[in-house]
């Protein structure tokens, strides 16, 4: 059965939030979310967050744009209309590449960055006109909020958090 | 203690400041009314940029006659501005990119106001080559597009085009770091907007940042690998606009050390302006806490270090002109004939502004003081403008032949365009200002505890 109501802890304290989530996962309870209005460090190893692989992803788009960066200097330069500039070697793509390396440099960057954040804006699910998810408008302040699955276990479940140092400690229907 | 940081370094975040406390003081100059400082530099730099518009249109409508150009000097003050513009640029990059991978904590109160900078410079520089194509409605032309003209492509060997990718992938990764750095801040602002109309702008702003724990494991990922993007494409970037000159075969330009040396030029020109934008926003926002003197301080030392690598490259190039002994070097832009010539002014001015004002920074208490930094700041920002204009119209003013010998006067155009790109910039850093969080106030939370004077002081207290 799952439960429709979340509990939610609020802390006002970076190092107080981070034990709190070390010692809400030891009694075994499950944390669906913390919002934060800054990084804290070792909060998604705490938490049990998978590591991101957003760097990985950076490294294929960037192979891509250099792979589309050598397609397009050969096609332009050497397949579609070779032409003598400066005496360049224009009948062979390999000789002709150290004038390239610029281009391939740029579009490199070009495609890792660009693609990368467009990545990152659709897995986090960011974009202009998405509405802000983050329950209480504090949380881009100065507190941090423990959002806790409760399943008839209210009482216990306060009483640890309480325990933690949160600040406040509500319990809200999730729509 | 996850937040401990040696006593002997110097607090970063002056005062008893809560993690609330940056908050507001952050949100205070977006939330607050502009007081009348702001309106009248906010109408000069107006004015200006109406006038550089209006000298723009002229160009545009009459022809590139109007500027000072012949045909000798087919170049002169148009790529003087763009290549200052574009090295003011780099020291936004260098701050957010370079400084997070060395992971300098003080960048933190700086970097979003020198992002900022960057992509209004490099606004400015783009305008440049742009109307100097006379017919700018065919700027387009520089893109590789299949077209009617027998699919006649750009030429991929020229560094004129290498510089249009490098700057536009530049001027785009920079905008997306930026942004995306952005998010968290006005997400921050929206959440305590109480007028409707700003909430809604802030939302669409925010993108919907809200914060959860994987988001800010991405975010970090994210901005850590920009950065390692953004650190190379910054030394490109320059390094390309330096071949402009050192691939072609003028004596002065046809030089090997240029790619470097613009480098460091570029980022010795970027923090001054950082420097000068910084020295009046502290106090117009009310920021003093955050930029401090030691910030003041480390910027000048990185502003020694590249002014002494571009004092050496000077030297160098000196040194190698008279070495050649050949008559043509004679006359490059650092040569004896240059120093005592009809431009002996741009010469010593360059010499003055670039190298020797600087030097004062070697003494600490220079260093640390805010309105001498400033004002070295300004002679910097003038003597970078001019050694571009040294390399481009001394050299180009004695060619091979006597008669292509010719002294480049700017017309009114020439001086009215490059006044507007100014106005133009401080009217978007004016509004920036006004309207966006001048400083990453979440990044600066994460460091409140580590480097914060108050926390610092209870930590010093403990250990005694």
């Amino acid at each position: 059965m799952s439960s429709s109501k979340v509990i939610h802890a609020f802390y006002n304290d970076d190092e107080v939030v981070l034990d709190a989530v070390k010692k809400v996962k030891a009694a075994n309870h499950h944390i669906e979310e913390v919002f934060c209005p800054f990084p804290v460090h070792g909060l998604d190893k705490a938490m049990g967050l998978a590591p991101t692989r957003l760097a990985i992803t950076a490294f294929i788009y960037g192979v891509i744009g250099l792979g589309m960066a050598i397609w397009l200097t050969y096609y332009t330069m050497i397949a579609d209309w070779p032409q003598d500039i400066g005496g360049k070697p224009s009948f062979s793509w390999a000789e002709n590449m150290p004038a390239f390396v610029p281009i391939m440099f740029e579009l490199t960057v070009f495609f890792a960055a660009h693609l990368m954040v467009i990545t990152f804006y659709m897995r986090s699910r960011i974009w202009p006109f998405k509405k802000a998810e983050n329950p209480d408008p504090r949380t881009t302040d100065d507190h941090f909020l423990m959002e806790i699955e409760l399943l008839d276990n209210e009482e216990e479940l306060t009483a640890l958090l309480n325990e933690t140092g949160a600040v406040e400690i509500n319990v809200v229907d999730k729509h | 203690m996850s937040h401990y940081e040696a006593p002997i370094r110097e607090p970063l975040i002056l005062g008893h400041k809560s993690y609330h406390d940056i908050t507001e003081d952050i949100a205070r100059p977006i939330e607050g009314k502009a007081n009348k400082n702001w309106y009248i530099a906010f109408y000069i730099s107006l004015a200006a940029m109406l006038w550089g518009f209006g000298c723009i249109f002229y160009t545009v409508g009459t022809g590139i006659g109007v500027w000072g150009l012949s045909k000798n000097i087919g170049w002169a003050w148009d790529i003087t501005n763009f290549v200052w513009w574009v090295g003011i640029g780099h020291a936004g990059t260098l701050i957010s990119a370079v400084l997070l991978l060395f992971r300098q904590k003080w960048r933190m109160a700086i970097n979003r106001s020198a992002e900022a900078m960057t992509i209004f410079a490099v606004f400015q520089a783009g305008l440049f080559p742009i109307i100097h194509m006379g017919r700018p409605w065919n700027a387009y032309w520089v893109l590789p597009l299949p077209n009617q003209f027998g699919s006649l492509w750009v030429n991929f060997n020229s560094p004129l085009l290498w510089d249009v990718f490098a700057i536009s992938t530049y001027l785009s990764v920079s905008l997306v770091f930026w942004w995306t750095g952005l998010l968290p801040d006005f997400a921050m602002i929206r959440d305590r907007a109480v007028k409707p109309f700003q909430k809604k702008i802030y939302s669409l702003l925010s993108f919907g940042w809200s914060g959860r724990a994987k988001d800010w494991q991405r975010f970090e990922e994210v901005s850590l690998v920009l950065a390692g993007l953004a650190t190379p494409l910054v030394l490109s970037v320059h390094t390309i606009v330096s071949m402009d000159f050192a691939t072609s075969i003028n004596p002065g330009w046809h030089s090997t050390i240029f790619p470097p040396y613009f480098v460091a030029g570029a980022i010795f020109s970027g923090f001054a302006m950082v420097q000068t934008l910084l020295g009046i926003m502290r106090k117009v926002t009310n920021l003093e806490a955050y930029i401090t003197r030691l910030h003041v301080e480390y910027m000048n030392i990185v502003i020694i270090l590249t002014g002494g690598i571009v004092a050496v490259a000077y030297a160098t190039e000196f040194f190698i002109a008279w070495y050649t002994g050949s008559q043509y070097e004679d006359y490059t832009y650092l040569s004896i004939g240059s120093a005592t010539g009809p431009y002996a002014w741009a010469f010593w001015s360059l010499i003055i502004f670039n190298i020797i004002t600087p030097q004062l920074l070697w003494i600490k208490k220079f260093r640390r003081s805010f309105i001498i930094s400033f004002l070295i700041s300004i002679a910097i920002n003038i003597g970078m403008w001019f050694e571009r204009f040294d390399i481009i119209a001394i050299v180009l003013s004695k060619g091979h032949l006597p008669s292509t010998w010719w002294r480049f006067e700017p017309t009114f155009v020439d001086v009215g365009i490059f006044i507007g790109t100014i106005g133009f910039f401080f009217v978007l850093f004016l509004l920036y200002a006004r309207t966006f969080p001048v400083i990453a106030q979440a990044e600066v939370k994460t460091i409140l505890k580590s480097s914060g004077e108050s926390y610092k002081k209870l930590r010093d207290d403990n250990h005694e």
